[in-house]
């Protein structure tokens, strides 16, 4: 089974950019990944496209094809839709497609135009990802709904907001020397715990932004790699996907993510590595609570202990396992078709030693990403390792 | 939203408001609601009807301060989880004041419609 190489990597600023299509986002995304990866555009065999919201927010479906014009490759194209998960799936079907030969080179990729929506409508388009009857018509938000797993784990395992708050603090800290990110201010606990509250006991700083953005990545097989003298030393080793029931209501667990539990087991087993090897993560912060979730789910904290990650220092970028150091999604930005994608190019950026934080983690070999759907109905993980 | 109705949701909502909820159990026992053909931890295709609980316990609850278009009128307002012990539901707390919504709460289910939209919304009020 060949390595499956990271040979490029792209991303445009996320933010606040509403008047920009989706087209062009992710052109230039792409362009970045070509240029970063030397791989010629001729020689993509496939496109693998994330967006969730298109429909609502362009009036656009069927975006494969037209976003395989945008980035000007002549391949056949596909969409993946798994809500916030939609880029991470596009990912992990380029690794099935590069192990079982299919392809040897792919361009992935992923896009959201969120914020032409304004407050309102974005809200509306990212509740879609729940129950429709069963939850959206009972009022719930996204916010609402980790807002509700929130309150079950403080009930079930203690904690409170103030531990949640450090995990904001973290993450925009660690977004302010990242020039791609939405919000490179720090804030303090205290700004967390002042600011409005959206669905209590999570505030506007538990939050992750409205974003605009794209993301794109070259993956190319080992042996393309190695055949055409490629600067691609990171590899993607181990990918994993877990599902649960749609409504949280039909859950076993309110405080849990099995999804993330099985995806990170098959990754960690595909991959041939522990929790332990992993020298730092990029998981789905959509809300402060969702990266405690996810670092329990992921074995990188213990059941119950992944709320006092970040305020005990453990997490933090000189911490024994950083987490974020991109800024996440809560600093960084979430534009939600492309967040699975852009959490592979930034785990690649800092394992090649070019990002913006990789002094933090100069002797690190292998990281992972962890990308959820709706209230972690979908999880979709993946192992990188630095293999030359 | 559509004037078409949502066969077995719609249906539902219809018998809660007529006093008469119900749940979905297949042979198992294991509960869940409609519209549901399949049981979700067994399999079975032979649901039936039965009784919901007339009781059920606020397992999480939060209050929404930024609601989607559709409940702009009506924010802030509590949604929780109530279990009734087959099935659990989702739905807003009402006829109490927001400050002294708590987990545990025993609630019964009602309908109630928004004030944005006058859509029917499942509800619980303590009981
Ligand atoms: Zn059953």
């Amino acid at each position: 089974m060949s390595d499956v190489r990271v040979a490029g990597v792209g991303l445009t600023s996320f933010g606040n950019t509403p008047e920009r299509t989706g087209r062009d986002l992710f052109a230039e995304a792409s362009i970045e990944a070509f240029d970063d990866s030397g791989v010629p555009r001729d020689d993509v065999e496939a496109v693998l496209y994330g967006n969730f919201m298109g429909e609502l927010s362009e009036h656009q479906g069927h975006q494969g094809p037209l976003m395989a014009e945008a980035a000007g490759v002549h391949a056949p194209a596909t969409r993946y839709e798994s809500a916030c998960a939609s880029g991470g799936m596009a990912v992990r079907e380029a690794v099935k497609r590069v192990r079982n030969g299919e392809n040897d080179v792919l361009l992935v990729g992923g896009t959201e135009r969120m914020t032409n929506l304004g407050t309102g409508g974005a809200t509306e388009a990212l509740a879609i990802a729940a129950d429709d009857l069963w939850e959206v018509r009972a009022g719930m938000t996204f916010p609402g709904a980790y807002a509700l797993m929130a309150k079950a784990y403080f009930e079930e395992f203690g904690g409170e907001h103030e531990d949640l708050a450090h995990i904001a603090v973290k993450n925009h800290e660690n977004a302010v020397p990242n020039e791609k990110a939405q919000y490179r201010s720090e804030i303090d606990v205290a700004d967390v715990l002042e600011a409005p509250q959206v669905a209590s006991p999570l505030g506007l700083y538990d939050s992750c932004p409205i974003s605009d953005g794209a993301a794109a990545l070259v993956i190319t097989s080992e042996s393309y790699a190695e055949e055409h003298d490629l600067d691609a030393p990171v590899a993607i080793t181990g990918s994993g996907q877990g599902g649960d029931r749609m409504a949280l209501q039909d859950r076993e667990y309110l405080a849990r993510s099995p999804a993330a539990r099985s995806a990170g087991e098959e990754a960690y087993a595909d991959a041939d590595v522990t929790a332990d090897d992993v020298d730092f993560a990029e998981v789905h912060d959509c809300f402060t609570i969702a990266e405690v979730l996810a670092l329990e789910a992921l074995d990188l904290e213990s059941t119950g202990e992944g709320i006092a990650a970040a305020r005990d220092g453990r997490t933090t970028a000189d911490g024994d396992h950083p987490i974020n150091l991109s800024g996440g999604l809560k600093a960084k930005g979430h534009p939600v078709g492309a967040t699975g994608v852009s959490q592979v190019a930034e785990v690649t950026s800092l394992l090649r030693g070019d990002h913006a934080n990789s002094d933090h983690v100069a002797d690190a070999t292998t990281a992972l990403t962890h990308n959820a759907g709706g209230t972690v109905a979908s999880a979709v993980v993946h192992v990188l390792e630095v293999v030359a | 939203m559509s004037d078409v109705r949502d066969a077995g949701f719609d249906d539902w909502l219809d018998a809660l408001e007529s006093g008469d909820p119900y749940y979905l159990e297949c042979p198992e026992g294991h509960g869940s609601l409609p519209p549901r053909r399949v049981c979700l931890e067994c399999g079975a295709t032979d649901l039936e009807q039965r009784p919901l609980p007339d009781a059920g316990e606020l397992e999480t609850f939060t209050i929404t301060h930024v609601p989607t278009p559709a409940f702009e009128d009506d924010a802030p307002y509590a949604t929780a989880v109530a279990d009734f012990g087959p099935v659990r539901v989702t739905g807003q707390v009402v006829g109490i004041d927001l400050e002294e919504v708590e987990t545990g709460l025993t609630v019964e289910p009602d309908v109630i419609t928004s004030e944005t939209d006058g859509e029917r919304v499942v509800a619980f009020r303590p009981r």
